[in-house]
């Protein structure tokens, strides 16, 4: 390398060791553990644009201390393994919140990994927002005093789907995934339809293996020989996409109430055969602002509408970084521990007016939540598919304030 | 009875999509000795190609536009790239097909978004054909075992009453005596990796609205189509036939049938319900580990047969 362009790099490597602390000091960093490649990228993608709007609306809105929030990504791949390296990276550029929204399996991972470091490291904390491991185990005997969970759990929304269920349904089918989150699921949408609705017939039930069928037609074909009038299940992703096309093309005449349709992907793959068919339980959709004559929350479904062509539902995540602001600003530091001790027992609203509650002895989040359908002339519609959501039932976040099993350890201080 | 026969015709349908995509790997495979790992990513290509086309000028067009595409993008991988690194062995080619199902995977994102497509079934092919116990047979399946009975029916007679086929045949196992002859071997090559993915191209067309067509969709099929391969036997295109029809028929029918190992044992006098760890393999039901079946039977077939049903030589 010739001698000035040697002297260059270095000058320019002193000037960077100079300005970038200067410039750390007025951002507060969030990692973002997702899978941003390979077969479930779409999901990490999806999240990652939701959190790029959320942090720019905090930051508008003036964030924690007078400083701008950045998320910081991080690619776990949906492995476990992966997301504890992916942890490690994010604790060594001295973060100290991270954020981790899709899969239990990660989910159970970074609870333990965030646990154990904070045991090892109590000079160098992390806090665990976790936006979407939904399995009820991570805040019930899992739980952990540095894990938040700022989405319901699986057992909330299994009360909440089975409490929207039709009056003259008698005969369900059940079908999930084979992984943490798809057996917690399953349990508990079966104890909820036996305590709730012990008129239902539950007529088969099946487990798949995440992410490893390709053609669901003989889930199908079990299906309707089974003579079910609706198919009540948690797949998400690819598995949901398959499985409610394959139901389509037999002309399967089936209701499906889903935990996860709305999310990305979800829509477009059902289509226009949805229509009044397709049920999901979810945190908030497009069309609640309009249904709830909240002007508020008409902007802001309308901003992002303007650059994004799938549908903005985190309602959640955003509540969780005004709630972590807030934290942040009670507790006038970004120490882990200060801030997890802010947060419990915090509450805020939403544009609507609902409520939102971290519960202090499970840290699990007590949210409204949405029971939709999908149908055709809605006011704002899905990924372009002339379909959108429409609320059928409103559960308010204080009716499910479930009961947890959680015997929390609380740091000394 | 009549699950049998629904659970038969899903089964045959959804092995002749497994077919067409295993054919092409298999021949270039056996043809050219190299393990393409991308193979799964030329249909993925296809499914893309085919929606993108069929919204510009219809089904049909896409029908055989995306195909040759795929067989065109096939051939300069092979020219350009293949060939170079064919001097360094096997492991040069096997990474560098590996390499391309990232950079194919990442592209495609970076194109079409990570959005899945709504890539549908065709208006003129959207109706039952026939109802049966209830369940609609939609025509587009039945569009779909025709057309794999076409390619199937094609590439036979291609390779066995061609002169063309004499020649790839002769290439495979005597290179140089061929090139000697005044063939030239390496275009020979090229011809063989392009039909290879113009059949992947095809298979993608079809299935790509059969199933969704999405940035995952090369990560779901890849895996189950080297266990076709492998299965079936190394250059013999009965061999994978066979193997791909029977891999249908294991995945749908497993599902269908809700036994575990346990019952099966049952009428030997056996009570497979112990509680301990074994207890858990033979209870869990068939249903549940059904998509796991292929894998099991590949690691069978490698114990005990290397060289797959009908294979000519050892994996």
């Amino acid at each position: 390398m010739p001698k000035i362009a040697r002297l260059l790099a270095v000058a320019a490597l002193t000037v960077m060791a100079y300005v970038l602390p200067a410039a750390a000091e007025d951002t507060i960093k969030i990692g973002l553990i997702d899978p941003l490649s390979g077969a479930f990228a779409q999901q990490g993608d999806a999240n990652l644009k939701h959190f790029n709007y959320l942090f720019s609306r905090i930051n508008a809105e003036g964030g924690p201390l007078g400083k701008k929030i950045e998320v910081v990504p991080v690619d776990d791949k949906l492995q476990p393994a992966e997301a504890l390296i992916a942890l490690q990276t994010i604790i060594d550029q001295n973060i100290n919140f991270v954020m981790s929204c899709t899969g239990s399996n990660i989910g159970a991972a970074l609870l333990d990994g965030v646990a154990k470091h904070n045991a090892r490291n109590p000079d160098h904390r992390v806090l665990y927002l976790n936006c979407g491991a939904l399995a009820s185990d991570l805040t019930n005997d899992k739980c952990d005093f540095w894990h938040f969970r700022f989405d319901s759990n699986t057992g909330q929304r299994a009360e909440t789907l089975v409490r929207g269920l039709p009056k003259d349904l008698k005969t369900v089918y059940i079908l999930n995934q084979d992984y943490l989150f798809g057996q917690t699921l399953h349990r508990e949408t079966k104890e909820n339809l036996a305590k709730l609705r012990p008129d239902i017939k539950i007529v088969g039930e099946d487990m798949i293996p995440l992410g490893k069928v390709k053609d669901f037609t003989p889930y199908i074909t079990k299906i309707q020989g089974s003579g079910a009038e609706a198919l009540l299940t948690g797949n998400w992703g690819p598995d949901l996409n398959l499985m409610m096309k394959a139901g389509v093309d037999a002309g399967l005449k089936l209701q499906y109430y889903t935990y996860l349709s709305h999310v990305v992907g979800g829509p477009t793959s059902v289509g226009e055969t949805g229509d009044k068919r397709l049920h999901t339980v979810v945190e908030f959709h497009p069309n609640v602002p309009a249904e709830q004559n909240s002007a508020a929350g008409e902007e802001f479904v309308a901003t992002w509408r303007k650059d994004h062509d799938f549908d903005l539902f985190q309602m959640n995540n955003y509540m969780m970084l005004k709630m972590l602001t807030a934290a942040i600003n009670k507790a006038g530091s970004t120490d882990p521990l200060k801030v997890a001790l802010a947060l419990e027992d915090s509450t805020a609203k939403d544009m609507m007016g609902h409520t939102y509650t971290m519960r202090k002895s499970d840290h699990q989040l007590l949210e409204p939540l949405y029971v939709a359908q999908f149908v055709k002339g809605a006011r704002y519609d899905s990924e372009k598919t002339g379909l959108g959501w429409k609320t059928d039932a409103v559960v308010e976040s204080a009716d499910l304030n479930q009961p947890t099993t959680c015997k929390m350890k609380r740091p000394a201080s | 009875m009549e699950v049998l026969i629904v659970s038969l015709l899903n089964g045959l349908v959804y092995g002749m999509l497994l077919f067409m995509l295993a054919s092409g790997l298999t021949l270039i495979f056996s043809m050219m000795g190299v393990l393409n790992f991308a193979h799964a990513s030329i249909y993925m290509l296809g499914a893309y190609f085919a929606f993108e086309v069929s919204r510009w000028v219809g089904f049909i067009p896409a029908l055989i536009i995306a195909p040759i595409a795929c067989g065109a993008i096939g051939a300069a991988i092979e020219i350009f790239g293949l060939r170079r690194v064919h001097h360094n062995g096997h492991i040069a080619e096997l990474l560098f097909t590996f390499g391309l199902v990232f950079i194919i995977q990442r592209g495609l994102q970076m194109i079409w978004g990570m959005l899945p497509m709504p890539y549908r079934v065709p208006a003129f092919l959207d109706f039952p054909l026939f109802v049966l116990y209830g369940a609609n047979f939609p025509a587009y399946r039945g569009f779909m075992l025709l057309i794999s009975a076409v390619m199937l029916l094609s590439i036979f007679l291609l390779l066995k009453k061609t002169r063309i086929g004499l020649i790839i045949q002769a290439a495979l196992t005597h290179p140089q005596m061929v090139s000697a002859l005044g063939h030239n071997v390496p275009v020979v090559f090229t011809t063989v990796f392009a039909g290879g993915c113009l059949l992947a191209g095809l298979a993608g067309v079809i299935g790509g609205n059969y199933l969704t067509t999405e940035s995952s969709m090369a990560d779901a099929m890849g895996p189950i189509v080297f266990v076709v391969v492998v299965f079936g036997g190394l250059g013999s295109l009965a061999g994978c036939f066979i193997a791909s029809i029977l891999m249908g028929m294991i995945q749908t029918f497993a599902v269908v049938f809700d036994v575990t190992l346990g019952d099966l044992l049952a009428p030997f006098g056996v009570n497979a319900n112990w509680d301990n760890l074994l207890g858990e393999i033979f209870t869990v039901p068939m249903a549940r580990i059904g998509p796991l079946l292929p894998y099991a039977m590949m690691i069978l077939i490698l114990l005990f047969r290397p060289r797959g049903l009908m294979g000519t030589r050892d994996t």
